[in-house]
């Protein structure tokens, strides 16, 4: 599954990172809080979050995540999305909350 | 061991949008070196916590790396305020992060133990008013 495959599928809004849409999607991660993250994320997650600020970026492209999803149409940072061009890590905004995403990722059989 | 390149990153105190560049630089250098990546991930993480903690509680510093032909030793130093209680410090969940650092995920008190679990040796100095020193070695193997 690619990260254009979840795009498709869920009518996400890419805010960013187009060029990262090709990325393999293994798994999805869900967490607010950064060094839980850092610790627990895996090559290839998606990764849902409400954190919004330009550090996240600097998260997925440490961990390798596919793409980050933002939940309940939280606008996200202008410098976060121009971080997230220069390191192809595309930024998705969804109407949908966080639980609500993971089943609809589920039953893509992310 | 013959040392083949140190690179140094300065790390700004309160630079949120930047920080993390150390830690994402030296990741590229990692891969180009070829690097295993299941190696490249626990130098990232640790770099990144230890690189953070810069950020979030002190006055600025900086994190240098020294790359061998079987490991990578990194040292992060700031100029203060220090750690008062070391030991403190390092038990997963206690942070003095402040209400703003902890709005935007910061806090968990779980840096320092990541950056121990993630390194092969790890060092701690401080002295209040003066500084944070840690080091860092991490084997390629
Ligand atoms: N470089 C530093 N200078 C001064 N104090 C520090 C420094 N690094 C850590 N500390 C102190 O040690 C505590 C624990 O650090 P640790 O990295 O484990 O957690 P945290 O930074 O508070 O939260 P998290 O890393 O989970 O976002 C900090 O809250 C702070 O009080
Ligand atoms: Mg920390």
């Amino acid at each position: 599954m690619k990260v254009k495959d979840i795009v498709d599928a869920l009518n996400l809004k890419v805010l960013a990172g187009g060029d990262g849409l090709d990325r393999e999607v293994k798994g999805v991660y869900t967490c607010d809080l950064l060094s839980w993250v850092m610790s627990h994320g895996k090559q290839n997650n998606a990764w849902i979050t409400v954190q919004i600020h330009p550090n996240i970026i600097a998260v997925a492209t440490l961990l390798e995540f596919s793409c980050v999803i933002i939940p309940e149409n939280i606008e996200v940072e202008e410098a976060t999305l121009n971080k997230a061009n220069d390191e192809k890590i595309p930024v998705l905004q969804s109407n949908l909350n966080a639980y609500e995403i993971c089943i609809e990722l589920n039953k893509l059989g992310v | 061991m013959e040392e083949l390149l140190s690179v140094k990153y300065d790390v700004v105190s309160g630079d949120f949008i930047r920080g993390g560049e150390a830690s994402s630089n030296l990741k590229k250098l990692l891969n180009q070196l070829g690097v295993r990546s299941d190696i490249v991930k626990r130098i990232c993480v640790a770099c990144y916590e230890a690189e953070m903690n810069i950020v979030i509680h002190s006055v600025g510093g900086y994190i240098e790396a020294k790359i061998y032909n079987d490991k990578i030793e990194i040292t992060a130093y700031d100029y203060g305020p220090g750690i008062p209680n070391i030991e403190l410090a390092m038990q997963e969940g206690y942070s003095t992060a402040s209400d703003v650092a902890r709005e935007m995920g910061f806090g968990g008190g779980m840096g320092l133990p990541n950056i121990k679990r993630s390194s092969d040796e790890f060092y701690i100095k401080s002295e209040v008013g003066k500084f944070t020193e840690i080091k860092i070695i991490i084997y390629f193997n």
